[in-house]
């Protein structure tokens, strides 16, 4: 990947992870994603995050294009997750750098991940300016978005942001920035992103975009550490931010579900059309067709999630199982829930589902439902009416 | 009545607010607030807290 000069003497020196599909082990990312990383030729030559471990070798080919390694006086570690800091001990290593900012968590995180003593640690916070000579950063704490090591550095004679995960995709391209790529493409991926890695720090979010705007700092540039640049769509992403982090809802249900006999299936489309009759719309996902990511990134503008699983076993489908574990963490707020099911002799699943979702926070105004082996015409008009009564709470809650 | 900080993501647990979406009253201090209450934010236990 050539290098390319985002600023007059900032550099993009990143990696592309062209064949990734799984982020992180938890989230798909079915494009790839790349890991960024920016050069800033000054009189303090510096380095701005890393990239993971395993890329180490392209991320010195890349330094090496501009520069010597040696020549590095400067690293900032904006964030320590081993996508950003994998590589950091070898680039330490070889570049023997003056000093390495990073935020006071950011300083325990390097110990406990890396165990380096003798690196030549520096703490950072809010307002501590560093020259780097015709240059100067600013930092900004953004414990929890997402580990409490985050921070931004954002450079004022260049009006640049560097918000680490934060305004994220996960897209490899050859392309660096917003305007070479379809934007609402972006705006979808960056919506996937958000939902499975910052959703659960929304309020952290608003604070933190408050805090940016407090601080009066005129951004024309917003580089991330995954995917593309910001530049010519600062302002849409800044309001999808804010769109995101308020949980804006639709009139939408997400329902959810996994079947064994096509027994909860059938339910799932009875109670799909029940909404559609009363104009809300739906978007059927079967867990085993769609991973929970892929459901999180459609339940993030849906004002209702409805569960399905059939009883097996006396409990709910290990698939059902995951995902309600994972959206449970990810900490949706305002949501309707609702929880459906057929089984054989028990009967426990959308008992299990609902006390879940009670637990997860999500109101549920209707009991859940279950049919026993296979429904009756009788049974499916019973799951659309439940998807009628939802779709008034729906209403009545986005209006 | 003193605020705690959390020292993991620095979230601050004012006792005259208390943290109602978890079932803590507003005046409640620190110390009468459940053992098994976390950090809202983070989730970190309630000895991660300091006194502000
Ligand atoms: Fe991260
Ligand atoms: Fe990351
Ligand atoms: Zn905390």
């Amino acid at each position: 990947m050539p290098v390319v000069e985002i600023k007059k003497n900032i550099y993009w020196v990143g990696v592309v992870d062209w064949n990734l599909h799984n982020f992180h082990g938890y989230s798909l990312a079915p494009k790839g994603t790349t890991y960024n990383a920016f050069l800033v030729l000054d009189d303090k030559i510096t380095l701005f995050d890393t990239v993971p471990e395993k890329f180490k070798l392209d991320l010195y080919h890349q330094i090496q294009q501009l520069i010597k390694i040696t020549d590095i006086n400067y690293i900032v570690v904006n964030h320590v997750e081993p996508d950003h800091s994998g590589a950091l001990p070898f680039i330490i290593e070889k570049s023997q750098p003056e000093k390495v900012f990073c935020s006071t968590m950011g300083q325990k995180a390097l110990l406990s991940h890396y165990h380096q003593e003798n690196w030549p640690l520096e703490v950072v916070t809010n307002n501590d300016k560093l020259s780097l000579g015709k240059k100067t950063v600013l930092f900004m704490e953004t414990r929890m978005l997402h580990w409490p090591d985050s921070m931004f550095s954002f450079i004022p004679e260049d009006k640049l942001l560097i918000s680490n995960d934060a305004f994220g995709q996960n897209i490899a391209s050859s392309f660096r920035f917003d305007d070479e790529v379809n934007l609402d493409e972006l705006l979808f991926e960056a919506k996937h992103y958000y939902a499975n890695i910052i959703l659960p720090y929304s309020a952290l979010v608003q604070k933190t975009l408050a805090e940016v705007a407090k601080q009066g700092w005129d951004i024309d540039m917003i580089a991330p550490d995954h995917g593309f640049i910001w530049r010519s769509h600062v302002k849409e992403i800044l309001a999808a931010y804010q769109e995101f982090s308020l949980q804006k809802l639709k009139p939408k249900a997400v329902i959810v579900y996994d079947s064994m006999w096509q027994s909860t299936e059938k339910m799932a489309k009875a109670i799909a059309e029940g909404l559609q009759k009363e104009n809300v719309s739906v978007r059927l996902m079967s867990l085993k067709t769609y991973h929970h990511s892929d459901v999180m990134g459609e339940v993030m503008d849906a004002a209702a999630v409805i569960c399905g699983s059939p009883t097996h076993n006396n409990g709910i489908l290990p698939l059902m199982a995951d995902f309600l574990t994972y959206m449970k963490g990810l900490k949706p707020t305002n949501r309707i829930g609702a929880a459906f099911g057929s089984f054989g002799w028990s009967g426990e699943a959308p008992k299990i589902i609902a006390s879940i979702l009670e637990q997860a926070k999500f109101e549920l105004p209707v009991e859940p439902i279950k049919v026993k082996h296979v429904p009756t015409h009788e049974d499916l008009k019973k799951c659309k009416e439940m998807g009628e009564t939802l779709a008034k709470a729906i209403k009545q809650k986005v209006n | 009545m003193e605020r705690w900080v959390c020292t993991i993501c620095g979230y601050v647990y004012d006792p005259k607010k208390g943290d109602s979406d978890n079932g803590v009253a507003p005046n409640t201090k620190f110390e009468d607030v459940p053992e098994d209450w976390v950090c809202p934010v983070c989730g970190a236990p309630k000895e991660q807290f300091s006194k502000e």
